[in-house]
């Protein structure tokens, strides 16, 4: 099933540096809008349009606070990429099993040839 | 008592951009060896139960090239290929990664290494998988289908934070 070419996935989401480093940011906490401006080093309204789409996935949420856009990060949204991460780790454990299967039988065929020194 | 299987790949996160697969092996080395270069063998058990390995072809010298395309069940299809840089028989591999399904593939390559070593019998299977730009890294998340799925393993921690 082919996937959406939009940014409408966490996946696509995060494949933008920006967007990971707003990520980065929030990991270690609730930050107001121009404190992402800073950080990033970019114009208010690029930020705005990272954070939007951050938003739409769901990975980032926002409150307001006085005059204040507060937004923090959402790990549950994120979690179809750590599902991912494990599967990676999975195939690897898989193809391994696989290969234990072909390792025993190449022991047997050396013990059986005798040593092929 | 020899243990068969050694259980799960460990995989861990030396640097932001590498990737360390650990795995221990009942079988010396140069066994193990034989099965990552052999393609009648990588066939048998580089599909990861997912399907099938369609095309294994591997010319192990220093500049040669590999590919290998897996086929799942579904129908998807995924291609790899790389340029062994670096061979040390039964011990060392250094070769390039490319992982086909994604746009300006080439210059995305990773850099893995495979490392063996043997004690009494057991060999430590060890491949670590560089990135060199963070655009690879990218690109690789952005693919997000099994087999480009080499990244993304620095933004687990942080995720693994927030779900606690």
């Amino acid at each position: 099933m082919a996937r959406a070419a939009t940014t409408a996935d966490a996946f696509n989401a995060v494949a933008e540096p920006r967007r990971r480093q707003i990520l980065d940011a929030l990991a270690g906490g609730e930050q107001p809008v121009n404190e992402l401006v800073h950080l990033l080093g970019l114009a208010q309204p690029q930020v705005s349009k990272h954070l939007r789409v951050l938003r739409e996935v769901g990975a980032v949420d926002v409150r307001n606070e006085g005059r204040q856009r507060l937004y923090r990060l959402n790990g549950q949204a994120l979690k179809p990429i750590h599902d991912w991460v494990k599967n990676y780790e999975r195939s690897w454990s898989e193809r391994f099993e696989q290969l234990d299967v072909v390792l025993e039988e190449l022991k047997q065929k050396e013990d059986g040839d005798g040593s092929d020194e | 008592m020899a243990v068969t299987s050694s259980g799960t790949a460990t995989v861990t996160l030396p640097t932001d951009t590498q990737i360390l697969i650990t795995r221990e092996f009942d079988a010396p080395k140069h066994l193990v060896y034989k099965a990552w270069t052999t393609p009648e063998l990588v066939k048998r058990w580089w599909h990861a139960n997912r399907g099938e390995v369609t095309i294994a072809e591997i010319d192990l010298r220093v500049g040669g090239m590999w590919r290998y395309v897996s086929l799942t069940a579904d129908g998807f299809e995924a291609g790899f290929h790389g340029e062994y840089r670096e061979i040390v028989a039964n011990e060392r591999i250094v070769s390039t990664e490319v992982y086909e399904g994604i746009p300006d593939a080439e210059e995305h390559a990773a850099l893995n290494t495979l490392t063996l070593t043997e004690v009494d019998g057991r060999t430590t299977l060890t491949v670590l998988v560089e990135h060199p730009t963070k655009i690879g890294r990218d690109a690789h998340i952005n693919s997000g289908m099994e087999g480009g799925m080499q990244d993304a393993l620095d933004l687990l921690e942080q995720v693994a934070i927030s779900l606690r």
